[in-house]
């Protein structure tokens, strides 16, 4: 019932979201129509306001792009004319999600264990170690990292192709410049989760019990200490599965990402708008999804 | 867990594999095309792969960029000069079969101008009769437009005046013959169609957004015999480093846009063998707006520009080899006449800005230079030109004054609207004349954007505009060129762009550095590693 009432409750939310990205990317000083050089006469002009309706009121225009929307129709880009909103979604989207994807699993294959790993062996070398590695990962921004992983892996060992987005070893140097924030991320929020997790009073007690070392810590204090994680997931996951501007043009990759940064540099406003709301409706489900994840790894957790 | 994760990552990945036979010559192609409709596209990275896709009565010459006949076989000029007749090929086919006949191009041409095309550049066509009222909507008969099909294969063309480079007109992609059916059927998503006719060497295969567009081979297009590569790949690459490594890891074989050079490295870049450096049309100045206090005064303006060391800005922070520049058109342009200009002359300026009341820069106001940033590696030069000048005007000059960046949307609003003092600018000739270069100045012009007005330089560029005899029109253009640069100084031009391109000449053949950079694709071959040998018998 609880998760119903959140699902109705997102539509106003996204018509506001919506509302608000419309009138602040048509407030923007310059139009899509800006250009180094002018149209030879103001009719030029008119004709192309005339063709995207750019020629009403914003209103106007919001409730027309209201009515697409209801269709399904999120209007034609107007800095690439020969494509749709749509089409441009539908070409991005899935490769911005596979490497998303990619990118999460590499999170989260790299971080979980790491975070075990430096809170088992909480105060020593290993933990400094991992400690340290993580919070290179979480410091070292992707338009660093991407470049320097290019150098070694492609330019010096040739392991790797330079770019591009043809076979699956050209998605392992962007999965990992996307991930290794997310990871390091992880790495830290498991570690923490672990740490809390072994004081508290029920693994004290299962102790006492006698219960053995391991099947403490992998049964009982993950449950508890991948809570953190999982409410950082949600976020993060919609995160890389829109596309990351800069991991996307360093290599190359025929995302999502950058047709968001450029649409609202090109004030391409349908395609801002669009993507504003793909990212909302993402966010938004995510969070559901771990809200739900939340009710069944922990039984103190309950929605009214 | 893990396994379950390494299992989804492999399934994933299986995702990305893509199997498709290889480019016979792979081109990075600097920003994804905006639009491949020739009736609406603006740009060069555009133009380059239309070229392929579709041809007008006139195509480029390959080695000279100067208009050859496309796919009209021949032409007539009426010797005054307005009557344009156009004999098309008998041979002509579209891609997909079905003959291409003069009622194509007629139409072709009328779309351009119909107001809900919305062609930004149907400028171009306005050299025709009626073809401004037409787009203006003031006239809705499209028989009333100077453009007719007198039967299957002629075509005859009324100009408003004569026009000397109205051929190269009949080059460009506005000009192009596009297919109706298709158009007619899906509307502006006819690129969209599959299979898509097309009148030129090349068929679009398909086109990935951000990925690639490839291109093969038209077997019906009149010339197909001398089409010398099957497939082309054309990818969108926006950062310079990403396109120098694929360029050197042999992934690509032709880098062909100026933005994918890295800046810091052009010098020792163009030191190599494999990497081309050419003149080409094009312009980089300094607006002035006019109508702000002191630059209204033609003297301050005339101090600016001389106190400039055009020289140490090309050697120190463009270093690409480009000319530094004393008038607006490129020398080499077709019909003109180069203009003195203004050079290098720190005491002269510092003369006339003690007349015009600023002795030593003192009682100068403030005033802002304002330039745009960009998301390319052009943005540092914009900038590091930005400080040079700052730096310059303080030295010799002794007047202080502020840089202003601008995010581009919100620069070019800025300076369409005179909301500024003075304004890094750069123009891109658009056909080999000066008319180009020139006609932007005239008072009313959408892209004059100083706020000059000058009667007589309008006079002049009108008059030129009418004037038949190339050597007259040259000097009227001359006269008109030394009030702009020399005498009422609106603007000041630094330099002319130097382009660059990246390819192998021992691999590939067919490019040809020309003044537009213009290289149309059916030219250009990769030459195979390993030449076939002869068999003895």
């Amino acid at each position: 019932m609880y998760f119903i009432k959140r699902l109705i409750f997102s539509i106003p939310l996204l018509l506001v979201i919506s509302a608000l990205a419309f009138w602040l990317v048509h407030i923007a000083p310059g139009g899509p129509f800006d250009r180094e050089r002018a149209p030879a006469s103001p009719a030029i002009e008119r004709n192309l306001e005339a063709k995207y309706h750019l020629n009403e009121r914003v209103g106007k225009q919001y409730l027309r792009y209201l009515d697409g929307l209801v269709h399904g129709d999120f209007g034609p880009s107007l800095k690439y004319r020969d494509h749709t909103v749509n089409d441009i979604i539908a070409q991005g989207l899935p490769v911005s999600m596979t490497l998303g994807s990619l990118a999460f699993c590499f999170a989260l294959g790299i971080g979980l264990p790491l975070g075990f790993f430096t809170a088992a062996r909480r105060g020593r070398w290993e933990d400094y170690t991992g400690g340290l590695l993580a919070t290179l990962a979480v410091c070292v921004p992707g338009f660093v990292l991407a470049p320097f992983l290019i150098v070694v892996f492609a330019i010096k060992l040739k392991w790797l192709p330079v770019a591009l987005w043809e076979s699956p070893a050209q998605a392992i140097l962007p999965m990992i410049a996307l991930g290794a924030y997310s990871a390091g991320k992880v790495a830290r929020l498991f570690r923490e989760g672990m740490l809390n997790a072994m004081q508290s009073e029920f693994v004290t007690a299962a102790r006492a019990k006698g219960l053995g070392e391991n099947r403490l810590l992998f049964k009982h204090a993950v449950r508890i200490a991948v809570l953190p994680v999982i409410s950082y997931s949600g976020p993060m996951l919609a995160d890389l599965l829109t596309g990351s501007f800069v991991i996307e043009n360093i290599f190359q990759i025929p995302g999502i990402g950058v047709f968001l940064i450029n649409g609202a540099l090109n004030r391409d406003y349908t395609v801002v708008v669009g993507l504003a709301l793909l990212y909302a409706v993402l966010l938004i489900a995510l969070n559901l999804v771990v809200d739900i994840a939340y009710t069944w790894l922990d039984p103190r957790v309950k929605y009214e | 867990m893990f396994w379950v994760l390494a299992s989804v990552c492999c399934l994933l990945a299986s995702g990305c594999i893509r199997s498709e036979p290889p480019a016979d010559l792979t081109i990075l192609n600097g920003a994804e095309p905006e639009t491949l409709d020739p009736a609406i596209l603006t740009g060069q990275p555009e133009f380059r792969i239309v070229i392929g896709l579709f041809e007008g009565l006139m195509r480029l010459n390959p080695k000279t960029a100067r208009p050859i006949p496309g796919l009209a076989d021949h032409f007539e000029i009426s010797p005054d000069g307005r009557t344009y007749t156009f004999h098309l090929r008998t041979n002509l086919v579209w891609s997909t079969g079905g003959p291409i006949t003069a009622d194509d191009v007629v139409y072709s041409w009328i779309r351009v101008l119909t107001p809900a095309t919305a062609s930004d550049y149907a400028g171009q066509l306005f050299y025709l009769k009626g073809a401004e009222d037409f787009n203006a909507g003031k006239i809705k008969d499209p028989a009333l437009v100077g453009v007719h099909a007198l039967d299957k294969f002629t075509v005859q063309v009324e100009l408003n005046r004569p026009t000397p480079f109205f051929l190269d007109i009949c080059a460009l992609p506005i000009a192009y013959v596009v297919p109706r059916q298709t158009i007619e059927k899906y509307g502006d998503r006819w690129m969209m169609a599959q299979p898509l006719p097309s009148s030129g060497p090349y068929e679009l295969a398909y086109w990935r957004l951000n990925d690639k567009v490839r291109l093969k081979k038209n077997p019906h297009y009149w010339d197909a015999v001398h089409t010398q590569s099957d497939i082309i790949d054309l990818l969108p690459v926006g950062s310079p480093s990403a396109a120098l490594n694929l360029y050197l890891n042999g992934q690509a074989d032709i880098v062909w846009d100026k933005e994918l050079v890295p800046t810091e490295l052009v010098d020792l870049l163009l030191k190599r063998p494999d990497f081309h450096r050419f003149d080409y049309l094009a312009t980089y100045f300094i607006r002035f707006n006019v109508t702000r206090k002191p630059f209204d005064d033609p003297r301050v303006r005339e101090a600016f520009a001389l106190a400039i060391d055009k020289e140490r800005i090309v050697r120190k922070i463009t270093r690409a080899g480009e000319p530094i520049a004393r008038h607006l058109v490129p020398d080499g342009t077709a019909n003109y006449l180069p203009v003195q200009g203004l050079g290098y002359d720190p005491a002269q300026a510092r003369k006339l800005l003690a007349e015009a009341g600023y002795p030593a820069g003192r009682g100068f106001p403030r005033f802002e230079y304002t330039f745009n940033a960009s998301a390319g590696g052009a943005a540092e030069i914009h900038q590091n030109i930005a400080i040079e000048l700052q730096q310059m005007w303080h030295d010799q000059l002794g007047i202080q004054m502020d840089l202003r960046q601008l995010e581009w949307k919100v620069y070019l609003s800025a300076q369409s609207h005179l909301d500024y003092e003075l304004s890094r600018s750069s123009w891109v000739g658009d056909y080999n004349d000066p008319q180009t270069f020139l006609g932007m100045f005239t008072s009313d012009d959408g892209n004059n954007r100083t706020g000059w007005k000058n009667a007589r330089y309008d006079a002049l560029i009108n008059e030129a505009g009418g004037q038949t005899d190339l050597t007259k029109r040259a000097e009227l253009f001359q006269q008109a060129e030394t009030l702009l640069v020399q005498d009422e100084v609106p603007i000041i031009p630094l330099f002319y762009y130097a382009g660059v391109n990246y390819f192998d000449t021992n691999k590939i053949q067919g490019i040809y550095n020309n003044i537009l950079d213009d290289h149309p694709l059916q030219y250009i071959r990769k030459m195979s590693p390993k030449p076939k040998v002869q068999s003895p018998n």
